[in-house]
């Protein structure tokens, strides 16, 4: 599905579950200093790669998101912050 | 080349989750110091670690930290330690990284931090054998190349790499020369960079990650599953705390009543017989024999936590702790005040937002600590019936509601505090979802081991103490001869009873009750000894071998009794939780507040139940 989508950036939070794609930008002027490093602390940067694994219940937030090695749980406000792209071959 | 140092002092460093507390009990055993740091309630845990050349290093266990730059007063303690600034810490000779061999990236980057400070710096290269399951090779020579100091595979809860780790610490200490650490700060995306170039270059196979965490994650984290398996868990938590309990509570309360026994034949009839018979024996022994429940309430707490599966639970819970002004990272300090408040309250310390950890600190009492449960059981055991409903027995499913209670109550009273006196804006959430392990049973046994001597030492402190206080009390002064009523309506404890009774009159509760929760202000199960030894006073001759249980049913109303239950469901007796609550914000205000307000809501809840009750039956 995914695979034949053109390639282009969307955030982070309208990924759907199982798909893997690419930080392409981090929105920091959109939190404090200590939370945007926090969340470089956890392993987001631009050129990881993330996928979304799943959603809380209770309207979906928040959500929990593999960054690199690591599974971590944020809140879907924080997710809008995230543009990721995903490569045209990627299935 | 210096003189060997006599004592060196070593530390453990890492990122939480790295199996940090797990190497530091396989290395130190359990000959361990648990203390704190002065001023702050960050705890301290030392060891004595046997170095190969037999010198004897004392090994810290500093808190878990993702990086130097803190967020919490737990990260700050790290911070300070390794810079040698941390008052009552000795200056470190090195420093041990504990990584995760499974998620080399993040954790490397963590040691090119630490690296940056010039200390002695080793790295144990830690969960090995899961890296090696997953199919991941990593090249341990190159990876101590390219850092430039010594790596050491281990896998702590197998016990393996423990020598191999010794051996390292006492070269290292060997060549090390006195340097003073380098202060300011790293940035964290260049060290981030640098850790992920690292972690490919010493990668030489990539297995498949987390295969089965991820299969785990697809039920815990279910949209429906996952609540439905947390409800399961927490109440077969709570079913099994009554019911595996509760055998050994009988062996418990046989050795007290054996021991009252023999205090009766071997002691003259008089006030010292009386001292260790009615005081000693009767109102520890009435706290101690709950220590079974306790114990079974911390093994689940610790197994929920080293398992990882806390922090789901917290993912779980975070929109609803949200409505509430609250985030998920909450969830873990109430949950942990299940077993004791103080503790709780010392976990808000890795909430970051200083609204938000306040609010949680003053809401944790409501969360049905282990304390509550001798009272729980006494009353629920007297008054609520033996019988099941469906599967269940009836007097589990009254506990439980007691526990669901005491969580509706801390998630209004925790509306009610966000939007007035810690009024502000929410913060976020955002945490590591550790990958599943299987908890190791030493860690699991050190764990409850210094948590049980902790609650004895308190049975044996402020519950001893308060007890003979209330023993003497309620003995002096002696009434004149020609004195028909009881003796107890003579002494001092009467006296303040009937002072106070008309003050909890209208909710139902009697003399004794009021007096037993005069001495119930140091610890809440002070209050079930303190019943214990107003009643076994009160008798015209004391029968210790009948039992609390019998006493109560024949005194008290049901209705008195169900009031009692929900005075306790938000009773703010407790001196610890005040004291602790005062350390954590710095002033009595915080303090007082919360004991003005969880009164006035024990006084409300027993007062709707005691009068509900009254009606309806």
């Amino acid at each position: 599905m995914t695979g034949e989508r053109p390639p282009h950036a969307f955030l982070l939070e309208l990924l759907t579950p199982g798909a893997v794609a690419t930080i392409a930008a981090i929105d920091r002027g959109g939190i404090d200093p200590d939370t945007a490093r926090r969340l470089h602390e956890l392993g987001f940067d631009e050129g990881v790669d993330v996928e979304l694994l799943h959603r809380a219940p209770f309207g979906g937030d928040p959500l929990a998101v593999r960054v690199g090695n690591m599974v971590v749980a944020l809140r879907r406000s924080m997710a809008r912050l995230i543009e990721i792209e995903v490569p045209v071959a990627a299935k | 080349m210096n003189a060997p140092l006599a004592n060196p002092v070593v530390a453990l460093v890492g990122n939480p989750n790295a199996g940090k507390t797990s190497l530091f009990n396989a290395l130190t055993g359990s000959r361990q110091k648990v203390g704190n740091y002065p001023g702050v309630t960050v705890e301290r845990k030392a060891g004595r670690l046997a170095l190969p050349d037999g010198r004897i290093a004392e090994l810290i266990d500093l808190p878990g930290t993702y990086s130097l730059i803190p967020r919490s007063p737990d990260e700050k303690v790290t911070r300070d330690a390794v810079l040698g600034t941390l008052p009552g810490e000795k200056r470190l000779d090195a420093i041990v990284a504990v990584i995760d061999a499974t998620n080399l990236r993040n954790h490397l980057r963590f040691v090119l931090e630490l690296r940056r400070l010039g200390l002695p710096l080793l790295v144990a290269l830690n969960m090995v054998d899961l890296a090696e399951r997953d199919g991941t090779t990593i090249d341990v020579e190159r990876l101590s190349v390219i850092l430039g100091v010594p790596v050491v595979p281990t896998v702590a809860v197998r016990r393996r790499g423990l020598m191999e780790l010794g051996e390292a610490v006492a070269a290292t200490l060997r060549d090390a020369v006195t340097v003073s650490p380098l202060a300011g700060d790293a940035d964290i995306t260049l060290l981030q960079r640098e850790a992920r170039v690292i972690a490919n270059t010493v990668t030489l196979a990539q297995g498949a990650q987390r295969q089965w965490s991820a299969r785990l994650d697809a039920v815990a984290l279910h949209p429906l599953l996952g609540p439905l398996l947390l409800a399961g868990l927490l109440f077969g938590m709570f079913q099994g705390v009554f019911a595996w309990a509760e055998a050994p509570m009988n062996w418990l309360a046989a050795l007290v009543t054996a021991g009252q026994g023999l205090a009766t034949s071997a002691l003259p009839a008089g006030a010292l017989r009386s001292l260790i018979v009615d005081g000693v024996l009767g109102g520890v022994g009435a706290v101690v024999v709950f220590l079974p429940q306790i114990l079974i309430l911390f093994f689940f707490i610790l197994v929920l936590e080293q398992s990882g599966y806390m922090v789901r639970a917290a993912f779980l819970m975070d929109k609803l702790m949200a409505s509430v002004g609250l985030n998920g990272r909450a969830f873990i300090p109430l949950i942990s005040s299940f077993a004791c408040a103080i503790p709780g309250i010392m976990a808000t310390r890795t909430i970051d937002s200083p609204k938000d950890r306040l609010t949680t600190i003053l809401i944790a009492p409501l969360m049905t600590c282990s304390a509550r449960l001798p009272v729980y059981a006494v009353v629920i055991g007297a008054f609520i019936p033996a019988t099941r409903v469906g599967i269940f027995g009836l007097q589990g499913l009254v506990l439980f509601a007691l526990y669901i209670a005491g969580v509706v109550g801390a998630l209004v009273a925790a509306w009610a505090l966000r939007h007035t006196v810690t009024k502000g804006p929410s913060p976020t959430f955002l945490m590591e979802m550790p990958k599943y392990q299987w908890p190791a049973p030493r860690d699991i046994g050190i764990g409850m081991y210094q948590r049980a001597m902790a609650f004895v030492a308190r049975a044996g402190g402020i519950i001893l103490i308060s007890t003979i206080a209330l023993w003497a009390l309620a003995t002096w002064p002696k009434p004149p001869a020609n004195w028909d009523r009881p003796p107890l309506e003579y002494s001092f404890a009467g006296r303040i009873g009937l002072a106070l009774e008309p003050i909890f009159r209208p909710i139902g509760f009697n003399k004794e009750i009021a007096l037993a929760l005069v001495p119930g202000m140091a610890a809440r199960e002070v209050a079930v000894a303190a019943l214990g030894t107003v009643y076994s006073l009160q008798g015209t001759d004391a029968d210790h071998a009948e039992g609390l249980i019998e006493k109560l049913r024949g005194q008290w109303q049901l209705p008195t009794a169900l009031a009692f239950l929900a005075w306790f469901v938000f009773a703010p007796q407790c001196i610890s939780t005040l004291a602790v609550t005062r350390r954590e914000t710095g002033g009595w205000a915080w303090p007082a507040f919360m004991f003005a307000y969880l009164f006035a809501a024990a006084y409300v809840a027993a007062g709707v139940t005691y009068w509900t009750a009254k009606a309806l039956f």
